[in-house]
């Protein structure tokens, strides 16, 4: 180990990097957030997988020498996830802010050389991901439009000063051929629990897929559904626009919040004290339970915020509940009690801070 | 994590569930799962990278590009097979015909019809190749036992080196 490096000063980041969360957002109750991503690389260099380390040193250099005529990105911050410790690329990661892959948090594959994130006003550019560069806007609620407008005036800034790989067939070309074309992935991170509780969830998933759209689990790729939260996006990225591709989501996220919304109303109207038992016990386990895991948390969480769209809690508001989402992850709790802590230590740590936040924030008035 | 009704196979589904005053979570596997009326959901690819290796795979095997290497990174067919990760942009060039094949298979089309893009006009000229480059692409061509393009860049090098500034 070189010699301890101090923890992420939070405050450096734009709005916390969270502004994502407050619930400001259209559907704010169902849907958390919209987050829209283009793949992008540079001709002239080998993916980040085949590149060596001199390659993606240079690759950051340039990006970062373009940086000034890009208006997007006017006073970001740059950080180079090599220099963090594990702990800060955790807890970048559980923002939302970098994927698993640029933080280095599979043992496998430790943080690159080169590894960097530029983190602007709800705008991001990760550099040296699988692709050179990752563009991405996130908004809070369901705002497809405005993450578009986001990304797209960074694509076009950057894109007028970095040459990218451009195919006349191909469109824009990628490391996985997957993402190749628009290099579009447009996802919504959705709450469904009307859907999970009414057993519907199945036949709703299964007609996205029909119409090109996949589902995933709270942090993507690979991770599970918790929570009852799922994250929605475009399956193919080739062979339809930007704004078809828009378009779809658009349409088939609507439709998925009706059909939640109605799949509530049916709880209340057939098993409407049952599930408000359910859901106020729910709050009491958050309230005081000693020790939570985090899927323990996610669940219950889950359970209060379906109490909350139902009127049945309140005066505790969407944002409270979003921050809890995050906040009570493992990096964050690390970095509050200011030391590494152990699974049982994380758990305890868990419970005190959600105890806090509720106790605080909303007495859950009866 | 193993599936809480058979406990044999690994749970791909995770449900909540509320029963007798408590909210538990359901793990189950596919199986399992299909029994209980949610089957469909588990047909959606939860790992796009063992999905493409699949395709890639599947892919009509030997071709007439499996020899050549990307001239620019020095990739090969098998190397894609490998990783399912393309080396560089030209690799798209130097495996046009399968990749439009497996395109075509992946998203339905090979056709891009989004925006069209332009490089900036000051990057239309190929920038010079440095010597860092040259010499990048030289060990990756040796790492890959790629001794004819590792010749050709050795050349290249060379003449560089020579150049008067
Ligand atoms: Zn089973
Ligand atoms: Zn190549």
């Amino acid at each position: 180990m070189s010699e301890p490096r101090p923890g992420l000063d939070l405050s450096l980041l734009p709005d916390g990097g969270v502004r994502w969360l407050d619930a400001s957002g259209p559907n704010s109750d169902v849907v958390i957030s919209t987050r829209i991503r283009l793949a992008r690389n540079v001709s002239g260099y080998a993916f980040t997988g085949r590149a060596r380390e001199g390659e993606r040193l240079r690759m950051l250099a340039q990006v970062r020498d373009a940086l000034s005529a890009v208006p997007s990105l006017s006073g970001s911050l740059l950080l180079r996830l090599e220099d963090l410790p594990l702990v800060d690329r955790q807890l970048l990661h559980e923002r939302h802010l970098v994927s698993k892959e640029l933080a280095g948090l599979d043992p496998q594959h430790p943080v690159r050389s080169g590894a960097a994130v530029f983190l602007g006003e709800g705008v991001g550019l990760l550099v040296n991901e699988e692709d050179h560069l990752r563009l991405q806007a996130l908004r809070s609620g369901f705002a497809v439009a405005q993450a578009f407008d986001g990304v797209t005036r960074l694509d076009r800034e950057l894109g007028g000063q970095v040459p990218y790989a451009f195919h006349r067939e191909f469109g824009y070309l990628t490391a996985c051929p997957t993402n190749a074309g628009t290099g579009l992935r447009a996802s919504v991170l959705i709450h469904l629990p009307g859907l999970v509780l009414t057993k519907e969830i199945g036949k709703v998933l299964a007609g996205l897929q029909q119409m090109g759209l996949t589902y995933r689990g709270l942090y993507g790729e690979g991770s599970e559904v918790v929570g009852n939260f799922f994250q929605l996006s475009n399956q193919t990225t080739l062979g339809r626009s930007e704004e078809e591709l828009q378009d779809l989501l658009v349409r088939v996220v609507r439709h998925v919040i009706e059909r939640e919304e109605e799949a509530r109303r049916v709880l209340v109207r057939d098993a409407g004290y049952i599930i408000e038992d359910k859901l106020w016990r729910a709050y009491g386990t958050l309230r005081y339970a000693r020790s939570l895991t985090f899927d323990e948390a996610m669940n219950y969480l889950s359970g209060v915020r379906l109490a909350v769209g139902l009127k049945l809690i309140t005066g505790l508001s969407v944002y409270t509940l979003n921050k809890l989402l995050i906040f009570a992850q493992s990096a964050h709790l690390a970095h509050l009690e200011g030391k590494v802590l152990t699974d049982s230590e994380t758990n305890l740590a868990r419970a005190r801070y959600v105890r806090q936040v509720l106790l605080s924030e909303g007495s859950g008035v009866e | 994590m193993l599936c809480d009704n058979c406990k044999e196979r690994d749970a791909v589904v995770h449900l909540t569930r509320i029963v007798d005053n408590a909210v538990t979570q359901l793990h189950l596997c596919e199986k399992c799962a299909a029994a209980k009326g949610v089957e469909t959901t588990l047909s959606v690819p939860q790992h796009p990278l063992g999905d493409i290796l699949q395709a890639v795979q599947q892919q009509a095997s030997a071709t007439s590009e499996d020899a050549a290497a990307c001239a620019f990174c020095g990739a090969t067919a098998r190397d894609f097979r490998a990783t399912g990760r393309l080396g560089c942009p030209h690799c798209y060039d130097a495996m046009e015909q399968s990749l439009r094949e497996l395109l075509r298979r992946l998203h339905g089309s090979s056709r891009h019809v989004g925006q069209r893009y332009d490089a900036p006009v000051a990057h239309m000229v190929d920038k010079p190749d440095t010597l860092h480059d040259l010499r990048d692409r030289l060990r990756r061509a040796i790492d890959g036992e790629q001794f004819e393009l590792a010749a050709e860049l050795r050349d290249r090098i060379k003449a560089l080196e020579t150049e008067p500034v």
